[in-house]
């Protein structure tokens, strides 16, 4: 990478923020544009209030360069060039900020809000519509057939096909980042991990290396660790749930049963660490509030070896069954120029071919020790997509078997420090849905002026509703639960 | 090949759905400091070292009087209890949480120390839902934890459908709404209409902490106060999330179904 415009920094770490670059609000969508043409993702597009209007903070991955970059515009108001014409993976970023902010990104193809409140539901707006004397629509949602949280999805079908899927949240708008303004407060962390509460340690994490990037601190080694060996444990019980949903949506009941069973065994791992199965109150700012000590990991690693080769047999009789297999291949597929240009992270763009994993790129943490090769299948089908995650249960299990044998010594409590005013940090962090992404901004005061999260749902809901087109309705769910995304980490 | 290798593999492990409650219940994790207890009489004068560390401002403390918990606020975090020099607040190991009234989370005076435990539906009710209970979840701002833990009551390891309660797709086939999350703003609506269209005589139970009184995100202008702000609750299951064994007690405590 060679410009000028940004500046750059690693992965969790911070800087002045007079030091980042000041453009106008046309050259930086401009200079955006270039680089995300040459490669850089889109990690953040996001609104920071001035006296005078708004300044927008661009923030970029170089994912080959291992280095995020960031650069802002002067303050304004009314409206910009949208930078969504030129790169689709800025639609979703853009409305949110017009909707955040109230600046136009003008000649945006598709302005309306992302989960603003009208009177007592979201302001879902007008939905696109395709016109025909065949065609027909379905509406489903807010509230949904099964234990899971509320979305709407709507249809445009012709017949069994669908021409185009729309999905509206907003639902699940709790305020969090309106609440985090002034922070930290007493309720922040428990509010950090239940953004999206099944990615409590991925959140959490993130939560914890911003505020020590902001501090200049790091937390212990030993801390480190436990958070990384956490992080796969999440990763573990996710996964082996989500394969466990999609055998059960075929119908293939043997895995179906045994991965929801297997899936709690994780969790009750986790809660071996800190007594809670999804890991509340394990990352501390700082540190760890728990420690692993030798007899627990040797307990932990026993009980892990057990419950991984449950899973993997499991995974075996999914993948020797034809009619599985049949039913997964092809449905649902984006290709890996769409997941490139939609900007999709985590296992919907693995699984699409891209070589897209923080832990791998961007590692701040543990990981900058201990390395996972990336898992990667070329189709981007559903097929691909349950793939990947069996790939990644096998890497994640050997993860657990390096690590709990070679605990760093070391505290595994720490403090932050205190935040410095006037400072931006970044921090990104490999959830087991992709890429956790929060900024924060403090004020002269050291309190947040601005803290954005982004779930890597807000980057793949709409790669779902594109792997939608062309498909059979009756797909919906393989190819939802193929994505599993968050509502409530998206809403926020 | 794998027909076989599933029937081998399910006849080596043989039932795996746990005995409870015939048998003893599943430990909690170690860690799982279960219920809270608290005995105000043992705080030290001027003492409320716990009031400032409670995240969700569940604990307070006034003049001259004894320390007050309400646990329909409790994340569980345990600060307070690391807090207290006198041993007031207390875990107790304890998985059974849920009440019937939303008064019974409050802990601390003489008497109150600990949760006063739901008690059965009346006789008209428990037999009607006593033996087949048909619930419609509702997540109105929750994480997914609260969600992922009932989930896990349905697998084969908790097997809720021995109990005859089962979560059905439609708010119609229903005998009662479970809801998790404070209630967004943006879920009221839904939320009401789910419950307008279950058939009366019907039940709520309201599941975690943000269900209860908000969580985390307790007085936040996108949300209410739990369920209870919105719709009537018959059943108040305290956690962040509650362990499945605590919901199900919660559930079979209502039924009657408990000793």
């Amino acid at each position: 990478m060679n410009t000028t415009s940004f500046i750059q920094l690693a992965n969790a770490t911070s800087l002045p923020w007079p030091e980042v670059p000041v453009l106008p609000v046309a050259e930086l969508v401009h200079e955006t544009a270039l680089e995300l043409e040459r490669g850089a993702r889109l990690c953040a597009w996001l609104g920071v209030p001035e006296n005078y209007g708004v300044s927008l903070l661009a923030g970029l991955a170089f994912d080959a360069d291992n280095t995020l970059a960031v650069a802002r515009s002067r303050p304004f108001t009314g409206g910009y060039p949208s930078l969504t014409m030129a790169q689709p993976q800025a639609h979703m970023f853009e409305r949110e900020v017009w909707e955040q902010h109230g600046v136009t990104p003008e000649g945006h193809p598709w302005l309306k809000p992302v989960r603003r409140q009208e009177k007592d539901h979201p302001a879902n707006g007008k939905f696109f519509e395709v016109a025909g004397g065949e065609i027909h629509e379905v509406g489903v949602g807010p509230v949904h057939a099964g234990v899971i949280e509320p979305g709407h999805f709507r249809f445009q079908c012709n017949g069994e096909e669908v021409l185009h899927l729309e999905i509206a949240l907003g639902y699940q708008h709790r305020g969090v980042e309106e609440a985090l303004a002034g922070g930290p407060h007493r309720a922040t962390l428990a509010q950090m991990e239940t953004v999206a509460g099944d990615t409590t340690i991925g959140h959490a994490t993130a939560y914890a290396l911003t505020l020590e990037a902001l501090a200049g601190t790091e937390a212990p080694l030993r801390a480190q660790w436990l958070r990384a060996i956490a992080l796969e444990l999440e990763r573990l019980a996710n996964h082996t749930g989500d394969i466990g949903a999609l055998a059960g949506d075929v119908a293939f009941l043997p895995t179906a049963a045994a991965c929801g069973k297997i899936r709690g065994d994780f969790l009750n791992l986790t809660a071996l660490i800190c007594g809670n199965r999804f890991g509340r109150g394990l990352v501390r700012p700082g540190g760890c509030r728990w420690d692993l000590e030798p007899s627990r990991a040797g307990q932990l690693l026993e009980k892990s070896r057990g419950v991984l080769a449950d899973v993997n047999q499991a995974i075996d009789w999914l993948w020797d069954a034809n009619s599985v297999r049949s039913r997964f291949e092809t449905v649902g597929a984006v290709t890996s120029r769409q997941a490139a240009d939609l900007g999709l992270v985590g296992v919907a763009a693995r699984a699409a071919g891209l070589v897209r994993d923080v832990r791998f790129d961007h590692p701040a943490g543990w990981h900058r020790f201990a390395q996972t090769p990336v898992s990667t299948w070329p189709d981007g089908d559903v097929f691909a997509r349950a793939r990947v995650r069996c790939l990644e249960i096998q890497r994640s299990g050997k993860f657990l078997e390096e690590q709990l044998t070679q605990p760093p010594e070391d505290e595994f409590f720490g403090q932050p420090g205190t935040l410095p005013g006037d400072t931006l940090a970044v921090a990104l962090v490999e959830g087991w849905r992709g890429e956790i992404c929060h900024v924060a901004l403090t004020g002269a005061d050291g309190k947040f002026r601005r803290y954005k999260i982004v779930d890597p749902s807000f980057h793949n809901w709409p790669g779902l509703a594109l792997a939608l087109r062309r498909q059979a309705i009756s797909d919906f769910p393989i190819c939802n639960k193929s994505f599993n995304l968050s509502y409530c980490g998206f809403d926020l | 090949m794998f027909v076989f290798d599933t029937l081998l593999h399910r006849a080596r492990r043989g039932c795996e759905t746990m005995a409870y409650p015939r048998g003893t219940a599943p430990a909690l994790p170690e860690r799982h400091g279960g219920a809270l207890r608290v005995d105000g009489t043992k705080c030290a004068d001027d003492c409320a070292a716990c009031v400032p560390v409670c995240p969700t401002q569940a604990i307070t403390r006034a003049d001259g009087k004894p320390v007050a918990l309400d646990l329909g606020k409790c994340l569980f975090c345990a600060a307070c209890v690391e807090a207290c020099p006198t041993e007031a607040i207390a875990q107790t190991k304890d998985h059974r949480l849920a009440v019937r009234r939303r008064e019974d989370l409050f802990l601390g005076a003489p008497g109150m120390e600990e949760v006063r435990l739901a008690a059965a539906l009346d006789e008209r009710l428990k037999k009607l839902f006593g033996r087949s209970l048909r619930l419609r979840q509702v997540s109105a701002g929750g994480c997914n934890a609260c969600e992922a833990d009932t989930n896990v009551l349905g697998t084969i390891g908790w097997d809720l459908g021995r109990f005859g309660i089962q979560f059905v797709a439609s708010p119609r086939h229903a005998d009662g709404l479970l809801i998790t999350g404070p209630v967004s703003r943006n879920m009221e609506l839904a939320l009401k209409k789910t419950y307008d269209a279950v058939a009366a005589p019907k039940i709520v139970i309201a599941v975690g902490a943000c269900a209860i009184a908000g969580g985390p995100f307790i007085g936040h202008s996108q949300t209410a106060e739990g369920a209870g702000s919105v719709v009537p609750v018959d059943l108040f299951v305290p956690g962040c999330p509650p362990h499945p064994l605590t919901i199900l007690d919660g559930l079979l405590r209502l039924l009657g179904r408990l000793d």
